[in-house]
Formats: C-alpha cells, sequence, structure tokens
C-alpha cells in the first residue's frame, strides 16, 4: 500500500514533462512544416510582385498586394482601435478608479466580447455594411477587424494600467492636477508598455485574422489606392490559393504562411523585449 | 479657542468622517496656526492620514467616505461644492509616506506642476527647476542628470524631489504624512531642516509617529487617539505637560 | 480661492468635458455586446419568423435551394469537433499547467513560456494549413486504417485534433492563473503530514481550485465553439450528422465562412447564415459568461 503512492508519484513525474515536452513538439512540427514547405516557394519576385493573371490561376507574380493589404489593414485597424481604447482604459483607471464593483462588470463585459469569434465579428460587419451600403473594401474591412481587436486591446492595457498606485495618481492631484491632466501625463506614461504590448497583440490578430475579413475586406491582385477598394490580406491569400490544383499558385499560399508565420514571430520577439525594456519610469 | 494669540491659517469644525459603517474621524475641532509647524501625533489606525487628506480633499478620489462638518482655509470652507478642487490642491503640497515620482525625468517631475498651471517657455520652465531644486538641497546632486528617469534615485533622494517638485507650484501650506519613514538618517535629517527653513514662509502640518521627530520640529502639537482629537497646544506644553491622561500615557510610551 | 484665473477654468471645464465623453465611449463599447446581439438577430428575423424554431434547430436536411434550413448537422458537427479537442486538451493541459506550477524549476517554466505565447499567436489559418499537411495525410495513411476505415483524412478527429492545440495556451494560462491562487500554505501543511508532492497535488491543488480548472475548460471550450479557419480546412465539410470520429463534418463557423459568397443570390440564405452566426454565438456567450463569472468569484476570494 504504502509503496503504490511512490509509484504514482515517479510516474506522474514522468509524464508531466512528457506531456509539456508534446505541447512544445506541437509548436516546433507546425513551425517546421510551414518553413520547409514556405522556403520551397518563397522567392525575391514572391515578396515584390503582385499575382499576374489572375490569383486564382496565375503561375508568375508574388503575393505583394496580401502583403502590403495586410499591414495596411492591422494598422488601420489598430489605429482606430488605439484611439478609442485609449480614453477608456484612461477612463476606467483614472476616473473610475476606486470603484471596482462597476468596473468589475465593465471588465465582464470585455472579456466576453473578446470571447466572441471573429467570424461573428465579420457577419457582424457584414451587417453593418449592408446597413450602410457600403461594398466590400479596406475600410469595411479596418472597421470590423477595430471592432474585433478593440477588446484585446482594451483589456491589455487594462491590466497594466490596474497596477499604477494610488499614491502616484494622489501625487498628481496634490500638484493640482486634473483627473484629465493626470490620466494623460502620468498614467499613459505609467503604462507605456502596456500600450506598447497592447497595440503589438492586436497587431499580430489582425493581421492574422481571415475570418472577420473574409466577408468586408473583399480580394484583390492589386495594391489598394483607396479605402475605398477591396483588399487582399495575407491569411485570405492562404485560404484561396491554399485550394486551387496549380502547384505555383499553392506556392504562393504556403509562402504567405511563412510570410504570416514570420511577422507573427517579430512581433512576438518585440513585444517580449519591450516588456523587459520599457519599464524606464517605474 | 482659548489662550492662543497666533493667526489661524486652517480652522476645523465639527469634522466627522465616516467610512460605510465606521466612524473614523469624530467631530474634530481645532485651528491650525498660520506659518508654523504642526505636528499631528497619535498610534497608527487613530485617522491622521485621514485628516490629512481631508485638507486636500484627497479622500474624494477613495471609495467615497462621508464628509460632515467644515474646514475653513483662508475664510472658505473647502467642502463647499463651488470650490474648484484643483485650485485647492495647488495651495497645498504632499509629502507622502513613501516617495512616488512621477513617470518622468527628474526635470520634468518638477516641471509638471508648472506647466499644468500654465507656465511657458523652456529659460522660465529651467529658472523654476533649478531654483526649487536648490530649495530642496537636491540641485547639486541631480544638475548633471536632470534628464534621467527619477526613480532611479534614492528613495532619500526621491523625497527631496517630491519636495522640489510640491513646492514648485507655489503652496501656502505643506503637508507630510510621516515623510521620513521610509528615509534613511540622512535624509531625514535634511528634510527636518528643511521644514525648519520652510516654516517661515509655509503653513506646515506633518504627521509623525516619532515624538523625537516631533520636538525637533514642531511648534504646535495636536494629539489623536481612535479618531478624536484629545489634546492639542503648543509643543512644549503637550511634550512636557499635558493636560489629558491618555496624552500622558502616550507620551511615556504606555499606550502605542 | 483668490486667483481663479481664466486658464484654469479652461482646464477644469476640460476635465469635465473628458469625463463625460469617456464615460459615452466606454458604454458604447461595452454595449457592443447588445448591439452584435440585436445586429444578428434583426438579420436572422426573417428566417427565423418564417418556420418553427425547433425546424430549424433539430431538423437534418440543408437543402438551401429548397428552402430547407435545418441546423442539426451543424450544432451537432460543432459540438463534435469541440468535444473531441476538449478532451484531447484536457489530460496534456493539467499535466503541463501542474508541471509547471509545482514541480518545473524556474528555468524550465522561463523556457516554456514563451513557446505558450508564441502558440497562443499564431493565427487560425496557419493551424488550418498545417492541419492540411501534416494532420490530415497523417489521419488518412495511419489512423484511419487502425479502425478499419477509409478516409481521406478530413474527419472530425483533425478539427479536434488542430483545434486543441489552438486552445493549449489559454487553458494553461488559466490554470496557471488559478493554481496561483491556492496558499502555499495549504501545500506545506499536506506535505508536513507526509504526503507525496502528487497526492498533495490531488487533495489540495485540484481540490481546492477545482472551479477554476473548470472555468478554464470551459474557457477554452468557447473559444473552440468559434474558431473558423482551422477547421473549415480539415474537416471536409459535409452537412451530415457524423456517426464516428472518422466522418467529415461541418461546423457552425465553417457553414458561414463557406458560404457568404452566395448568400446574398438564394433567398433567405443570408438570413440563415446570421441566424448561423447568432447560434453560434448565442452558445459561445453562455458558456463564455459562466466562466467568467466563476473566475471573477476566484479572484475576489483571492484578494
Ligand atoms: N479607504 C478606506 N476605507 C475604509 N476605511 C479606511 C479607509 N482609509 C482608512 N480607513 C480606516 O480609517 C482608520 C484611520 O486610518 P488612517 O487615517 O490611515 O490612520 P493613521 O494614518 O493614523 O494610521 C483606520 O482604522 C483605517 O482602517
Ligand atoms: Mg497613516
Amino acid at each position: 500500500m504504502k509503496k503504490l503512492r511512490f509509484i504514482e508519484e515517479k510516474i506522474f513525474r514522468i509524464i508531466m514533462p512528457l506531456a509539456t515536452s508534446l505541447i512544445l513538439l506541437s509548436l516546433v512540427l507546425i513551425i517546421y512544416t510551414i518553413v520547409t514547405k514556405g522556403m520551397a516557394s518563397l522567392s525575391w519576385s514572391m515578396i515584390t510582385e503582385t499575382p499576374k493573371g489572375g490569383f486564382y490561376m496565375g503561375k508568375e507574380g508574388g503575393v505583394l498586394n496580401a502583403i502590403i493589404g495586410s499591414i495596411l489593414l492591422a494598422c488601420g485597424a489598430v489605429l482606430i482601435a488605439v484611439i478609442i481604447s485609449i480614453p477608456i482604459v484612461l477612463y476606467m483607471n483614472v476616473y473610475q478608479r476606486g470603484n471596482t464593483k462597476m468596473m468589475n462588470l465593465v471588465r465582464l463585459c470585455f472579456d466576453v466580447l473578446w470571447g466572441i469569434p471573429s467570424i461573428v465579428y465579420g457577419a457582424f460587419g457584414f451587417t453593418i455594411m449592408l446597413y450602410f451600403g457600403m461594398k466590400t473594401s479596406l475600410l469595411a474591412g479596418i472597421i470590423t477587424v477595430s471592432l474585433f481587436i478593440l477588446p484585446v486591446i482594451i483589456r491589455t492595457m487594462d491590466e497594466v494600467f490596474k497596477t499604477v498606485p494610488k499614491e502616484l495618481l494622489d501625487a498628481s492631484y496634490s500638484l493640482g492636477a486634473t483627473k484629465f491632466e493626470t490620466a494623460f501625463k502620468v498614467v499613459i506614461r505609467y503604462g507605456f508598455s502596456g500600450l506598447m504590448t497592447a497595440i503589438l497583440i492586436a497587431f499580430g490578430r489582425g493581421i492574422g485574422d481571415a475570418a472577420s475579413v473574409l466577408f468586408t475586406a473583399g480580394y484583390s491582385d492589386s495594391i489598394p489606392t483607396s479605402l475605398n477598394e477591396p483588399v487582399a490580406t495575407l491569411p485570405l491569400a492562404i485560404f484561396f490559393q491554399l485550394g486551387t490544383p496549380i502547384p505555383e499558385v499553392k506556392g504562393r499560399a504556403y509562402a504567405s504562411a511563412l510570410i504570416l508565420t514570420i511577422f507573427i514571430m517579430v512581433i512576438s520577439i518585440i513585444s517580449r523585449y519591450i516588456t523587459k525594456r520599457f519599464n524606464r519610469y517605474k | 479657542m482659548s489662550d492662543n494669540n497666533f493667526k489661524t491659517h486652517i480652522s476645523v469644525q465639527n469634522l466627522n468622517v465616516h467610512y460605510g459603517k465606521n466612524h473614523i474621524l469624530k467631530n474634530i475641532n481645532i485651528d491650525i496656526p498660520d506659518k508654523k509647524l504642526t505636528a499631528i501625533i497619535g498610534p497608527s489606525g487613530c485617522g491622521k492620514t485621514t485628516l490629512l487628506k481631508s485638507f486636500n480633499r484627497l479622500l474624494d478620489t477613495s471609495q467615497s467616505p462621508m464628509v460632515t462638518g467644515k474646514v475653513v482655509v483662508n475664510g472658505e470652507n473647502i467642502f463647499d461644492p463651488k470650490v474648484e478642487i484643483t485650485h485647492l490642491r495647488k495651495k497645498m503640497g504632499l509629502l507622502s509616506q513613501r516617495p512616488y515620482p512621477l513617470p518622468m525625468s527628474i526635470y520634468d517631475n518638477v516641471a509638471y506642476g508648472p506647466k499644468i498651471h500654465g507656465l511657458r517657455g523652456k529659460k522660465n520652465i529651467d529658472e523654476i527647476v533649478e531654483h526649487y531644486l536648490r530649495k530642496a538641497s537636491l540641485w547639486e546632486e541631480v544638475k548633471d542628470r536632470l534628464h534621467t528617469p527619477a526613480v532611479r534615485l534614492s528613495i532619500g533622494q526621491q523625497q527631496r524631489l517630491c519636495m522640489a517638485r510640491g513646492l514648485a507650484v507655489e503652496p501656502d501650506i505643506i503637508l507630510g504624512d510621516e515623510p521620513t519613514s521610509a528615509l534613511d538618517p540622512h535624509s531625514t535629517q535634511s528634510i527636518e531642516a528643511m521644514f525648519n527653513s520652510l516654516k517661515e514662509n509655509y503653513t506646515i502640518i506633518v504627521v509623525t509617529h516619532i515624538l523625537r521627530q516631533a520636538r525637533r520640529i514642531a511648534d504646535y502639537i495636536m494629539f489623536m487617539y481612535m479618531g478624536e482629537l484629545i489634546e492639542h497646544g503648543p509643543a512644549e506644553q503637550i511634550l512636557d505637560d499635558p493636560k489629558e491622561k491618555m496624552t500622558k500615557e502616550y507620551i511615556q510610551g504606555i499606550i502605542s | 480661492m483668490e486667483t481663479k484665473s481664466k486658464v484654469s477654468y479652461y482646464r477644469v471645464n476640460k476635465n469635465r468635458y473628458a469625463k463625460n465623453g469617456m464615460m459615452v465611449l466606454t458604454i458604447l463599447a461595452c454595449s457592443l455586446i447588445v448591439l452584435i446581439v440585436v445586429g444578428l438577430t434583426i438579420r436572422s428575423a426573417p428566417i427565423l419568423f418564417s418556420r418553427p424554431l425547433s425546424e430549424l434547430l433539430f431538423s437534418t436536411e440543408w437543402k438551401p435551394f429548397k428552402g430547407q434550413f435545418g441546423f442539426a448537422p451543424f450544432i451537432v458537427g460543432t459540438f463534435a469537433v469541440t468535444g473531441v479537442a476538449v478532451v484531447i486538451a484536457v489530460p496534456l493541459c493539467l499535466l503541463t499547467a501542474i508541471y509547471l506550477s509545482e514541480y518545473a524549476s524556474s528555468r524550465v517554466t522561463r523556457f516554456v513560456n514563451p513557446f505558450i505565447d508564441v502558440l497562443s499567436g499564431i493565427p487560425s489559418i496557419i493551424f488550418g494549413v498545417w492541419g492540411i499537411l501534416l494532420v490530415v495525410p497523417f489521419i488518412s495513411k495511419y489512423i484511419a486504417p487502425l479502425f478499419n476505415v477509409s478516409s481521406n483524412g478530413y474527419t472530425v478527429l483533425a478539427g479536434g485534433l488542430v483545434l486543441s492545440i489552438m486552445i493549449f495556451p489559454i487553458i494553461i494560462n488559466v490554470l496557471l492563473e488559478v493554481f496561483k491562487t491556492v496558499p502555499n500554505e495549504m501545500k506545506d501543511a499536506s506535505l508536513s503530514l507526509g504526503a507525496t508532492k502528487w497526492q498533495t497535488v490531488k487533495k489540495v491543488l485540484l481540490k481546492r481550485a477545482l472551479p477554476g480548472v473548470i472555468a478554464a475548460f470551459v474557457l477554452g471550450l468557447s473559444r473552440a465553439f468559434g474558431e473558423t479557419m482551422a477547421v473549415l480546412m480539415v474537416t471536409g465539410n459535409v452537412s451530415k450528422l457524423p456517426k464516428s470520429l472518422m466522418d467529415p463534418t461541418y461546423t457552425l463557423p465553417s457553414l458561414i465562412a463557406n458560404n457568404y459568397g452566395e448568400m446574398l443570390s438564394i433567398p433567405m440564405y443570408d438570413s440563415a447564415l446570421l441566424l448561423a452566426s447568432l447560434i453560434l454565438l448565442m452558445i459561445i456567450l453562455f458558456f463564455n459568461i459562466i466562466s467568467r463569472i466563476i473566475l471573477v468569484k476566484i479572484e475576489r476570494n483571492y484578494q
């Protein structure tokens, strides 16, 4: 009897690291697969040319349209979402600081919004589009993606702004500063790393998501010259071009997958660096 | 108020503070003398911080307590809804228990207040910053690194920076909530020296739980216990010849 | 007080207007939930009012051209794929989270954390590509023969497998947060009574943290319901009730994503697809809110 529990302990000491390794291994496998497949089709023209002769059939050209499109879309969406979310987060953590009950409810709201899948945001964006008589376009895509990353930015920033000490706010108030001044001159600076991390995470979400822009952004072989034109994104480029029987077009999909993965890895590395380094004023 | 022939700066009248069911300050009445250093002493939890924060209405920012009574400063009740809170606070500098430098450079910490209140022009601001850093006897130590983050200073230097920051908005009252409790002996000494020189021009109110410190710096002392103001008067009288039994016991170290 | 200059009143007013503006913005952002529900409901009203709800929810006939819209295959498909994902995720995530919080040295956790972070950032579409390249052929070649069936690999199992990896990070992170709320003293007490570490984990950690553990998995579940692209790419998308793990299936998100192109050309089709989003949203809100409420309660007790 006594021995049994020690055997149990031993077994679990072995299978726990195994489970952990399995999870790590799955990531390694994913990256390995994407990199090896993608490298085979990645070339200079892939990232500097738009597709030639139709994205579905044409064998020539690259995915520049999708690269630029993704960046435009993600930047636009992040810009809008940041402009909306900064006042909200400051309101929660400066004006309503101490009103814990209310703010927990607000936080719950944003957490729930975060949990709504991007396909539902896509469908909602589509109904908005129909309502305003808009066509699929860069602008419609930007609006949809900004809605979908809004809770991400708000809650990520909020987690950092929550930690601003009350005494720091008091110090600013006691100099005669208004809450507005305290919010924008002191709290923002204190949580600057949080703001940056939030932006990066949201950018990663925005650039990688396909389901939300499926309905709203359209697709185009060329780089959009205005907000009203349809736009291609990397995830959509992957999705559409993977479905063809033509190996060169499929290759474009794999290359896009690799490019997207590189974007995501770079973002992840930068945000690690920021959280380590940017606490200059704390 | 009895025998005193001083000018009153802050007059507290029937001040009561409740947090929910807890009666924190119980009917406080006192005239705080102008251009003198008043020390608030008493065991921890007796309401010293609460009293101090009610002077610049910083209580408003926490879970709103119920406040009744009056605090009259310069002839005006600060709880009057017409009083603009930022004006009031500008007139009162605050040193807290631990220094909380703003998340910016040393220079910007001092410049923050004056800039908010409308000071413009690099030259003017440079002058102000240097003047108040000197006044807080910090200038010599930091003049070569004015633009480095304030958090890199030692705790003692940070507290002096907070002093400079507070003085830079030109208050007439300085409030200190155990401002030396986190400091090394050297910084404590320099803060105390600063208080002693500042009291010619400012009304200073300092919470302290160190009786020797009260003896060193206070002109006037108020002793609080369990939310009540037990006794107040000139420093020597309170420390050497307290009237109330409770004060006597506290000063002898029987209650703490 | 004396100097009430114009400048300061400007500041004070700015503060007041800003406060009101920020409040309105916050309320608007929070009401986005309501807006989404209302928007989708209005759009799905035509089909909701034209057929009994029971037919929509329980019929398995999906023939848009004939005007037959039975959502049952998609609802079942969604639950099937998600169920498989959670069944795979439960043991792996629990073991990993226990390992990271109780057993692993800080060097190991510092090594593992970035992996989990990166995993959580990888887009759904990349999982899909990987699924097509690796998981689907693997199932077709190695797993299906084990069960004596022939399959092209696009199956419930493929969807569940890919999906489980996608929800690992969120479940592990929440589990780690939950485990943190169990006081060390309680574990020490158990250890000092001579219990082994694993017994302590079982009897103290898991017992105390049980609501949080459940919340973590419900949260992962609600995440899994809505995952679209990866699942869409590996489940074969056949609108029939799946009978086994080796059958293809069709989930609600896939249905929406796959047919948006034609939705304005067939009568009621757009309404049907938006109803699909609404059903999906309701399922997710239900599970998500439950898990969030449990987690908020846990955090409050901890503080
Ligand atoms: N925000 C608050 N909410 C509820 N009670 C408080 C709050 N702040 C202080 N108190 C209570 O008021 C009493 C006095 O506190 P304080 O003024 O900080 O005392 P002191 O500074 O003399 O140590 C304490 O019993 C404390 O628990
Ligand atoms: Mg105190």
